[in-house]
Parts: C-alpha cells; structure tokens; sequence
C-alpha cells in the first residue's frame, strides 16, 4: 500500500500552518504525523505527545584545533572558505561547515574533525496516532538533513503499523529544509493569509512546489482581514490552475486554543471549525 | 551600529518591527537577510538602483587533465562529487551535485592534477536602492535554491556599520538566522503571547546568548494569548522593549503593505524611544 503524504508549507511565517496541521491530526485517520520545522517546532504543543523513543541527530562533523600541535603556519585560515579559522587559529564552531579543509591542509595535524550531535528527534504516542518530531540544537545547521532522518522514521513507522497518511507540518520559507519537506510528497497544502506579504511569499512557495511537480491546494487563512486581497488570491489560484480549499475567518478563538494547548478544529466553536472539517473533506477527495 | 530584529516563530512582526524602526530613525540603511521570502520592500517600496547576480563557485573537471583518480570525492565531505571509474565498457566520468555542495573549495585544491576550476553558478540576486531616505537593501534566492547563508552573507557585506543598520532577519534559529544576526550589536527579538511565540523565543533567546548578542523582547500582539512571555523575559531579566497591543488598524494597513509609524501618530515616538533606548543599552 502505498502511503500518502501531505505537506502543509505556506512561505511566509505565522500563516497557521501549525494550527491547521494539528486540525487535521484530529480529523485524520490512521495516520503518522511529522513536525518538520525541526528549529522552531511547535506541533507539540498541541499533541502533547509522550516521547517513546530518543535519538541524537549526528548532523556532520567540525573542526576542532590542537593548540599544542599548531606551529601557526596560517594554511587553515588561507584555505577556509567560510572565514572560520580565527586569529588564534581556534575553530568558530558556529561558522564551521565540517568540510575538513582545514584538517587536510595543516601540515602538522594539528586540527581534527569532531563529529558532533546537532540534536534530537524522537518518536512519541499522541492520543491523534504517533508523532515523530525533532530538536534542533542551539545554533546548530544541517535542518534539511534531519528533516530527511525525521520523514524517512516516519515513513517506516508508517509501513510498520499500516498507516496511510503522513501529515508533514512544513517550516516557513522556500530554502533546504522546505525542499526536505516536499520531496516526494503527493501534495501541498498552502496556507497563506490576505496580507501583500502572505500573497508574495505563497507565489514564491507555489513556483517551488511546482518546480518540484507537487500539486497545491491553497487554504486562505485570516480571509475575511482584507477582501481584495482574498480575491486577489483566488484570481492568482485561477489562473495558474491550483484551488482555493479553503477559507478561514479570522478569529480570537484561534489563539484561545493555542494557548489552550487544543487543536482549534476541537477548540473552536465557530466558522472556524466548519471550515477546517470541510477543508480536510476536500483534502480526503483527492 | 548593526540591530538585528529576530524571532524564532515566523509571522511575529519581525518585517514591521525592522520596517517602522528603520523609518523612525534618519539615515538608517536597513538590510532585508531574508532572501528566502524577503517582504520588506512591500512596505518601503525602494526605487532599485542596482540589481547583483550572486553566484557560488561550484567545480568543473578539465577532462584532458582529470585522471579520475577519485581524491576529490573522497575529500568531498558533502558527497557532492562522484567519480565513475575508468573501466573496459565505460569511459569513466566526474559526477557533481550542485545542491548538495557547499562551495568549500577542497577538491580544487587537493586535486592532484589541478583539473579543477570553477565556474559560478547564479543562486540569487542582491538588490539595493533608495526608500524614503533609507539605504535599503535585499536578496532573493532563486526558487528551488536550498542554500541561503551565501547569499545572506552577502546582503550583509553591504551594512555600513558606522552608520545604523538594521537587519531584518529570517525566522527559525539555525543557519541563515545565525547568518543574518551574527556579528550584531544588539538584536530584538519579536515575539508573541501564546505558547508557541513562548517557545521559538527561548530558543532564539539561546541562541542570541551563545552568539553573545545583547537583546531584548518586543512582545507583539500582546493581548492575544497568555501573561507567559511576560514571566518568562521577568524569570530571565531580559528587557522588554516595547508591547504592541493587537490592533485591527494594524493588521488591515499590513495587509495593503503600509507601515503604521506613517498613519498611526503614537507609534512614530514610541518607535524613536525604543532607538534611544537600544543606542544606550549598546554604548552602555
């Protein structure tokens, strides 16, 4: 059987990719759920999950000096293309891209590569079915590589236990752990919002779904902010042959429920509600 | 001076906070770092001046030279090179991925033959003009781009460090928010009032202490959520710098991509006030 999965993306940041993701977790059946914003991960919040399994994410490796060994040729520093040898020839950890350069050309082996622990991902229960979501460390890289660890856990969860779905809540922006998130997914939920900002940034989010030949579905959130540029939305979703799925009114009870801790299709008793029932309904016809 | 306006959680107010802060001071330069989804020139609409190709170097075997001994995929610690071996059936080839390269050189400087050279390949643009007299400046990555930091880098070679920049950066808290931020004189960190404003905050508020940055909190949309952020930045002696009550004026001149300092009067003393008060805590 082959397992469907969803992304929901949005581009700009704050558009209610979270909130919607977590609506869905509750109206969906038989389905693995992912929080793919591994630096900023809010899912949780609103599963509550109890974490069942930890791993550390090895993200790569950094350099790391001998100052007892280092004769001060100047060779690492020369040779580093990301300006992180400093002038002490210590290694900034933080601007280290573990490409090892600097430990190849060093001529008294004085500096080696450290792999490094860049984070955690765990598989945890939720009382929505389980969740495989991931921490970042503090100033760490490498977010699309554990992105692709956290999915790849997620699709063997999904083979193992028979699930259908995965339901991948996607970070903000169009870069590497955006593209870690769509490859291979059957579609993409765009959550946008009726701002000038959430119109230019869903074109930007749209253009790299298609790049990669994802199909969209565009959710409107917010809609009833600024009607213009709701239509505006629908006439773009027009003319490049994607649909508008859904339209959420904006409502205080959203952040009631986030704060709650409630996925607001369970919060929320209002227009929100009907609409996200409605939006998945949609979702499941295709 | 360099101030750069964070957050952690996307669609907090980190474009407003930058936008407005930049129009409230004179001469400021303001560099938009989010080259992924960059939105502030919606709000300043700069008069472009100058548009910058920006291109990362990416290796290119001269075929007459290359022995496909192998060496460079094997110092390539980001597998982005693959050498297919000479055998009776196949001529042999050097393979290389661009997405997966960071650009660190290593194969052209240990290839044995000197068969490497490279060649630029294009990953975004840097734009830069005027707005409303302030020196703006911006990059837009190339849809289907995975790498942003080079091009961040770049947007960031721009600040005139001795006049005030103001960097409006990207959200999240791993490679290109530490690229726009790194190296900042103070950095304000815009949050909401709900627990996942509250959660992406701690975890920019460490970052920006690794970085040794001093910041403070700008709590936006304040009435919407809980007293939790509030207790947190107390708990933790982490300034608050101002606090934006939810406002659907607010909300409705966002969303047509005006700045609130030019229509709403109170805001432009408020936003001159936070200047002064960051100026004295970085001479401080």
């Amino acid at each position: 059987m082959k397992v469907k999965q969803i992304a929901i993306i949005s581009g700009k940041g704050g558009t209610g990719k979270t909130m919607l993701s977590a609506s869905f977790a509750a109206l969906a059946e038989n389905k693995v759920l992912v929080d793919c914003d591994v630096d900023a991960a809010n899912l949780y919040l609103l599963l509550r999950p109890s974490v069942v399994q930890k791993q550390e994410f090895k993200g790569g490796v950094k350099a790391w000096t001998d100052q007892s060994r280092c004769n001060r040729c100047g060779l690492c520093r020369e040779a580093c293309k990301f300006e992180a040898v400093l002038e002490d020839f210590s290694i900034d950890q933080t601007d280290c891209e573990g490409c090892g350069l600097c430990a190849r050309v060093c001529p008294e082996n004085a500096i080696t590569m450290r792999e490094i622990v860049s984070g955690e991902w765990f598989v945890s229960e939720t009382r929505y079915g389980p969740f495989v979501h991931a921490k970042l460390g503090i100033a760490e890289g490498n977010s699309g590589k554990l992105v692709a660890v956290i999915r790849q856990a997620a699709r063997e969860i999904a083979k193992e236990r028979c699930k259908a779905l995965i339901i991948i809540d996607g970070p903000p922006g169009i870069g590497c752990p955006v593209i870690a998130s769509l490859s291979g997914a059957d579609l993409a939920v765009v959550v946008t919002e009726p701002t000038l900002s959430g119109i230019h940034d869903m074109k930007r989010v749209m253009a790299l779904a298609c790049h990669f030949g994802i199909p969209t579905g565009i959710v409107i959130n917010k809609h009833d902010l600024n009607k213009e540029n709701t239509e505006s939305i629908e006439s773009f979703a027009r003319e490049h042959g994607a649909e508008v799925i859904g339209r959420i009114p904006f409502s205080p009870e959203v952040s009631k429920a986030i704060v709650q801790g409630i996925p607001p299709v369970e919060f929320c008793r209002n227009g929100v509600r009907t609409e996200i029932i409605s939006i998945w309904e949609k979702l499941q016809r295709r | 001076m360099i101030i750069s306006v964070a957050s952690g959680k996307g669609g907090t107010g980190k474009t407003t906070v930058a936008v407005n802060l930049a129009l409230s001071v004179e001469n400021a330069q303001l560099l938009d770092c989010d080259v992924e989804e960059p939105n502030a020139h919606i709000f300043l609409k700069p008069n472009f001046t100058k548009t910058v190709p920006v291109t990362v170097p990416i290796p290119a075997a001269d075929e007459k030279k290359c022995t496909l001994c192998g060496i460079c995929q094997t110092v390539c610690n980001f597998h982005a090179i693959a050498v297919i071996p000479k055998t009776d059936e196949n001529p042999g080839r050097f393979l290389h991925f661009p997405e997966l390269c960071h650009g660190c050189g290593a194969c052209g400087l240990l290839c044995p033959e000197k068969a490497i050279a490279y060649e630029d390949r294009e990953i975004g643009t840097v734009e830069a003009g005027d707005a409303q007299g302030i020196s703006f400046i911006h990059g837009r990555l190339e849809v289907g781009e995975v790498m942003s930091p080079p091009l961040i880098k770049r947007v960031r070679s721009y600040a005139d460090s001795k006049g005030i920049v103001i960097i409006d950066a990207p959200p999240g808290t791993s490679c290109p928010m530490i690229a726009s931020t790194k190296g900042s004189d103070f950095c304000i960190l815009v949050t909401e009032p709900t627990p996942f404003g509250l959660n992406d905050l701690t975890l920019a508020v460490e970052v920006v202490r690794k970085l040794g940055i001093p910041f403070g909190v700008i709590i936006n949309r304040s009435d919407i959520g809980d007293g939790k952020v509030e207790a947190y930045c107390r708990e933790q002696n982490i300034p608050v710098l101002l606090s934006i009550p939810f406002d659907r004026k607010i909300a409705e001149l966002y969303s047509c991509g005006i700045s609130f300092v030019q229509e709403m009067n109170s805001y432009t003393k408020k936003f001159s006030e936070l200047f002064q008060m960051i100026r004295e805590k970085i001479r401080a």
